[in-house]
């Protein structure tokens, strides 16, 4: 599906003392953020693909769970669910379901989308949901004040791994991949331009995508295995990111401090959970076969 | 679909159906239109018959991974504007009550369905127990009220899914619909009326200014109304503590503010939302207070209780949350003795025994699950309590 007109062309006009204003909550400005975390760029990215895209703002939802990436919700001056931890995936499929004409967007940290919410992570990418997953790696718990998770780098130190961690990671794009992830990409929150026209992507694709982004956390994760402020993080994504379009996600493992591969490693076309789900019941059902037909046709005679 | 072009999904007229049936055959007519769930005995015919009814009706079923999911799922679904249930027994009850909690902070209309069983744990999947009501009382973390609702025929299966759905439309709540296996499984006559005379509630949706929307500005009932995702009103809903606007605000004034309604809309509100059947219970010795299946086996020893010439009336708890307390204590006041049978070692009892308090007495007629009591067990409570 491609639009023609940007949000731009839809007069909203950019924002006084920032382009991005229309956009953000900004009686909720300051955010809670840290000083040099990834996070804001992570919004910022988020945001001005919404507005350089053509779809309705109206027509985008956002869902987070818990966690510093889950307080994004409470920014974005769109319909947003700030909701639990680990179930901002099936919160999105029953909102993408019941409304299908909506544009969902999960984002969220790493430890609710693969801890938490690992299992529905799974289910959503194995069922081809429409929705679109932007995960905030930054390797820990960081809300909670730094405990290990998932995606934390084995030696790396959190709270609850005082001697350096020692499980085995995830590698998210490979996982996602490897479910049936229609769309699969990771950047770092250095890589901006890049990260920007990804989610630009993914949002007008069908099917479940996918995006990482590897960011920093100088509070809790960065302090306590001493790498320095959100700037030298930048400074060694800058350093050890290697951008490798179209690579096998097996070979994507992050290993700590070690060289960063990222890019975009998948884009396909695959039929989405909603519409395989009306075809195969068209076909099945046949002509007493009723699609559901959207929020506003519920029976009810009113009080 | 409107409900004057195509009737043909609601099937208006006399079936023999079993309560589980009939529970979804009330939410297609109640206008549910989305159901989330995940397998358990004795739930699961609830979800088999809307995953063949809803592809005829427009509606959409999707079975999900596990409990959690179906009840964030549904939640989702309420705000995408769907009227949306979940259908789920004791272990699947206890997955779902973080996300309850959400349904209840965030003020979503939805049903959740509990064909009880018995428990602790997996307990007994096949047999009959009302050992979750104090969790559907009480089941999520933090200070709140809920509807719920106890049918006690696969009619008021059908019925009472129905009032569900009006009651959480109407006061922006989970509803509890907390079936039991024996009334699950048990098949007896059920009349879907008319639509004409099937009162259906719609969405209370907010009709003012749209720049002037603030989600949780509530009426002078203390229930505010309801907007829907994707119509620009680009509202904020969090399970966080928070304001008018829907945001965050992490003190303990606002904490006040904010539980002391979602507390109050249904106290306030308790004698329009509460539904009692009564019988014989004016000038009444000893009143039974039932629900559920429970209360068809109390008719019996009321029955055998009356022949033996003891004044006893039945009061049926038709919704059980919030409990009807007012009533509760105007019978203490009347009667010697009030009588409670239950499928569990005391759950319903402790609310009746401390309205009561003190003013007449109260009797448990405890049942651990497994089967529903025998009569006799109810009927020498009434004898006793009937002694002066
Ligand atoms: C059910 C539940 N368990 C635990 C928590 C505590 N908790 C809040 S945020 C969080 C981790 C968040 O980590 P991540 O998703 O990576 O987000 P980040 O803060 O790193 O952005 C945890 C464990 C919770 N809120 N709910
Ligand atoms: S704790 Fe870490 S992730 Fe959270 S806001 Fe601070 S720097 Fe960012
Ligand atoms: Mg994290």
């Amino acid at each position: 599906m491609k639009h023609t007109n940007s949000q731009a062309d839809r007069q909203i006009a950019d924002g006084k003392h920032h382009p991005l204003e229309p956009y953000l909550r900004m009686d909720r400005i300051p955010h809670i953020w840290c000083s040099t975390c990834g996070l804001g760029t992570c919004l910022n990215s988020f945001l001005t693909a919404v507005r350089n895209s053509a779809i309705p703002r109206e027509n985008i939802a956002v869902v987070s769970g818990i966690g510093c990436t889950g307080r994004t919700a409470g920014y974005v001056n769109l319909d947003s669910f700030h909701t639990t931890h680990g179930r901002a995936i099936p919160f999105a499929t029953g909102l993408k379901l019941a409304n299908p004409e909506l544009t969902v967007v999960v984002i969220s940290g790493d430890g609710d989308l693969v801890a938490i919410g690992g299992n529905h992570f799974i289910h959503a990418a194995r069922r081809n949901m429409d929705i679109n997953i932007i995960c905030v790696n930054n390797f820990n718990y960081a809300m909670t004040g730094g405990q290990f998770g998932p995606t934390t780098p084995e030696t790396a130190r959190t709270t609850t791994a005082p001697y350096g961690s020692f499980e085995h990671p995830f590698n998210l794009p490979f996982l996602a991949d490897s479910c049936g992830a229609t769309y699969v990409a990771r950047w770092t929150a250095l890589h901006v331009r890049h990260l920007t026209a990804s989610i630009g992507e993914a949002l007008e694709r069908r099917g479940f995508s996918f995006i990482e982004v590897i960011s920093p956390c100088p509070t809790v994760y960065a302090r306590r295995n001493r790498l320095g402020t959100g700037l030298d993080l930048l400074q060694f994504y800058h350093d050890n990111s290697v951008i490798k379009n179209g690579i096998d996600t097996r070979e994507c493992d992050i290993r700590f401090q070690e060289q960063l591969i990222i890019g975009k490693f998948v884009d396909e076309e695959k039929t989405t959970f909603h519409d395989t789900m009306t075809g195969y019941l068209k076909d099945a059902v046949g002509e007493k076969y009723v699609p559901y037909v959207g929020p506003m046709e519920m029976p009810g005679n009113g009080d | 679909m409107s409900r004057e072009d195509n009737s043909s999904w609601l099937k208006t007229g006399p079936h023999y159906w079993d309560g589980d049936y009939a529970c979804a055959e009330g939410a297609i007519a109640a206008g549910c239109r989305f159901l989330a769930g995940y397998p358990i005995t004795p739930s699961t015919e609830v979800a088999e018959r809307i995953a063949e009814r809803f592809p005829l009706v427009g509606g959409t079923f999707i079975q999900m991974e596990d409990e959690l999911a179906s009840m964030a799922a549904i939640l989702g679904a309420a705000w995408g504007g769907a009227k949306a249930m979940t259908v789920t027994s004791g272990p699947g009850f206890s997955l779902m009550q973080e996300n309850i909690g959400l349904g209840v902070m965030t003020e979503t209309p939805c049903v959740v369905v509990n064909v009880q069983r018995g428990g602790p744990s997996t307990g007994l999947p096949t047999l009959t127990g009302q050992q979750d009501m104090m969790q559907a009382r009480w089941g999520s973390h933090g200070d709140y009220e809920i509807i719920a609702l106890s049918p006690s025929s696969p009619q008021e299966c059908f019925d009472l899914t129905v009032t569900a759905f009006n009651l959480s439309e109407r006061y922006r709540v989970p509803v509890m619909f907390m079936m039991d296996e024996c009334v699950g499984h048990m098949t007896e006559k059920v009349v879907v009326p008319h639509l004409s005379k099937i009162h259906v509630l719609q969405r209370r949706w907010y009709r003012g200014k749209k720049e002037r929307y603030r989600p949780y500005v509530p009426g002078k009932d203390l229930v505010p109304p309801m907007v829907k995702a994707g119509d620009d009103f680009r509202f904020h809903i969090t399970g966080l503590t928070h304001d008018e606007r829907g945001y965050p605000v992490i003190n303990a004034a606002c904490q006040s503010i904010c539980v002391t309604r979602l507390v109050d809309k249904i106290k306030q509100n308790a004698d329009r939302i509460t539904i009692l059947d009564e019988d014989r219970v004016e000038g009444a010795e000893v009143v039974v207070v039932s629900y559920g299946i429970s209360y068809r086996v109390a008719t019996r020893a009321i029955a055998l209780a009356r022949d033996k010439g003891i004044r006893v009336g039945s009061l049926r708890l038709v919704t059980v949350w919030p409990f009807p307390e007012r009533r509760i204590a105007e019978l203490a006041d009347k009667v010697k003795c009030l009588v409670m049978p239950e499928i569990n070692l005391g759950q319903v009892y402790l609310e009746m025994e401390r309205v009561a308090c003190g003013r007449c007495r109260t009797k448990l007629v405890p049942h651990c699950g497994g089967w529903v009591h025998d009569p006799e067990d109810i009927l020498a409570a009434i004898v006793e309590g009937a002694k002066p």
